[in-house]
């Protein structure tokens, strides 16, 4: 993975996402009141609109929503990667997410398929990327 | 109650590859069409509408519009719902003259995003421009046409959509094209053509796609006592409606369900109207998948049927629902946020009778539909000849 890719920066709101995946940990919000969890962090619960909202470490387990293979990089920095799978994982805990989907032939990579959470050093910044359950690192 | 506003002109700059016209003049050009097409003049106008662009960094887009047409409004804004503003600035100029805020309304958007940067430039701003989440989306490398690919996956999983009912959508649209001169593409393709095309990102092809254009549009709404003496058959908004379910498709809990949904609730209510009187539907075509979408979240055909509904020539212009009549997004052109702005201008020139050798006989009711984000925010307008109210 080329350096220049485009990496996020982490804010009051998402912070605590990306300190979990530093510390090799995915960890979502969820709603004190409703219990209920959510993502992409907001501001208030999008199942009760409350905003006891507190993070936790999730399971990491999931199957797969949607995944295409991008054949047209958007920037040079992904250019040698192509063609890639981006997929949407659809976690145990119901939230949904966008990710990459590593470590197998992205033919393998069908919806439903089981997958668990893995992670990939950036720069000062750590991504949660996926592999396929069947194929994950003892 | 005052009475209603109406749509009085319409007009739009050259489309396409027009590297002799600055954003700012392709704008005037749209702008002294649509005035000439109602009868109208620059000091008409006191109301004025815009969206933001992606070429030129303007502070107040509609401050910038004003002072390059030396207008004084007294009524503005920039209206920004992305691919959805085309729409929705008309449905907010119709509000705000209803309103007396102002008495001739003018919207207006587009920009040279074709001659103004490369198209790798215009490639990479795309996927950075915020459609992809800038911390959980971007990072993974998913080019614009991911994110709507990865509704057309999802929508094939579940629903048996096929890539030839995909292509079926391109084909019909470009076919439009072909009978507008003012189109950018316009040679006929066939779905072989689509679906042997490059893939930018699986299912979709490069055919499946919104061509990158330079141009602008404008239109004209003004009073029931301003509209008697001017130049066209006036048009009505009979029903406007917005909705909104997600904003980043990674985080929709269901992707393949849209806030068109209640955008076309909102605008059929107050139309006291159905699907089923629609003659033409202008639908926002920025990729095949969009319009599958559409034509279900509307309630032209039920959830999971958009791909059989497209075929047999059903929405082809001898079918049963002509869309997307002017080319749109795929083959007219699209200069970015604006562009959702052609299909309301089709919308009112299928209504009036004179879009020419494309017009649709017979059309009461023109619906015409907007889509910003990645099916994110929605807006539906429905248009005719008279006020149903």
């Amino acid at each position: 993975m080329s350096a220049s890719r485009p990496l996020p920066n982490p804010d009051p709101l998402t912070r605590p996402y990306w300190e979990g995946a530093k510390a090799r940990r995915l960890v979502l919000p969820r709603c004190d009141a409703c219990d209920q969890w959510h993502f992409y962090p907001r501001s208030v619960c999008p199942h009760c609109g409350s905003d006891a909202i507190a993070w936790h470490d999730a399971s990491g387990k999931g199957v797969i929503y949607s995944v295409t293979h991008v054949h047209r990089a958007p920037s040079p920095a992904f250019e040698a990667m192509v063609p890639y799978a981006v997929a949407i994982v659809a976690l145990d805990e119901g939230p949904h997410l966008m990710s990459a989907v590593i470590g197998s032939e992205i033919a393998q990579v069908k919806i439903d398929a089981p997958v668990t959470v893995d992670f990939v050093d950036e720069g000062d910044i750590t991504l949660p990327v996926f592999r396929l359950a069947s194929a994950a690192k003892i | 109650m005052m009475p209603q506003p109406l749509i009085v002109g319409v007009g739009q700059s050259r489309i396409g590859r027009v590297p002799d016209r600055s954003t700012a003049q392709l704008q005037s050009d749209a702008v002294q069409s649509a005035l000439a097409d109602a009868g109208l003049a620059l000091n008409d106008i006191d109301g004025l509408f815009t969206t933001p662009l992606r070429v030129e960094h303007w502070q107040a887009p509609a401050a910038v519009v004003a002072n390059n047409l030396g207008l004084r409004p007294r009524y503005m804004s920039t209206v920004d719902l992305a691919g959805a503003s085309g729409a929705a600035m008309v449905q907010q100029a119709v509000a705000a003259v209803a309103a007396g805020h102002c008495t001739t309304a003018l919207c207006v958007a587009g920009q040279n995003l074709l001659s103004h940067r490369t198209r790798a430039d215009a490639v990479k701003s795309m996927a950075e421009s915020g459609s992809a989440h800038p911390q959980f989306e971007v990072p993974y490398g998913p080019v614009v046409p991911s994110l709507y690919a990865l509704v057309a996956q999802r929508h094939m999983h579940q629903y048996g959509t096929t890539p030839e009912q995909l292509a079926e959508v391109a084909v019909a649209i470009r076919a439009n094209a072909a009978l507008n001169p003012a189109a950018h593409k316009r040679d006929p393709i066939t779905v072989e053509d689509v679906l042997k095309s490059r893939v930018i990102s699986t299912p979709l092809h490069v055919l499946d796609c919104a061509i990158v254009s330079d141009g602008a549009g404008a239109l004209i709404v003004t009073t029931r006592d301003r509209a008697r003496d001017l130049k066209q058959k006036p048009v009505h908004l009979l029903g406007a409606g917005v909705g909104v379910r997600h904003s980043h498709i990674g985080e929709a809990r269901e992707p393949i369900v849209t806030g068109a949904v209640e955008a076309g609730r909102q605008a059929f209510g107050q139309a006291g109207l159905t699907p089923a009187d629609v003659d033409v539907a202008e639908l926002y075509d920025c990729f095949s998948i969009t319009v599958l979408i559409e034509l279900e979240d509307l309630g032209f055909c039920a959830k999971g049927e958009g791909g059989p509904f497209v075929m047999d020539g059903r929405v082809r212009r001898d079918g049963a629902l002509p869309i997307t009549t002017h080319g749109g997004l795929m083959s007219f052109g699209h200069p970015g946020v604006g562009g959702g702005l052609f299909h309301v201008l089709e919308a009112v020139r299928q209504v009036r009778g004179d879009a020419g050798e494309r017009q649709i006989p017979g059309v009461e009711i023109a619906l015409a539909h907007g889509n910003g984000g990645v099916m994110s925010v929605h807006c539906t307008l429905l248009l005719g000849q008279e006020s149903r109210s």
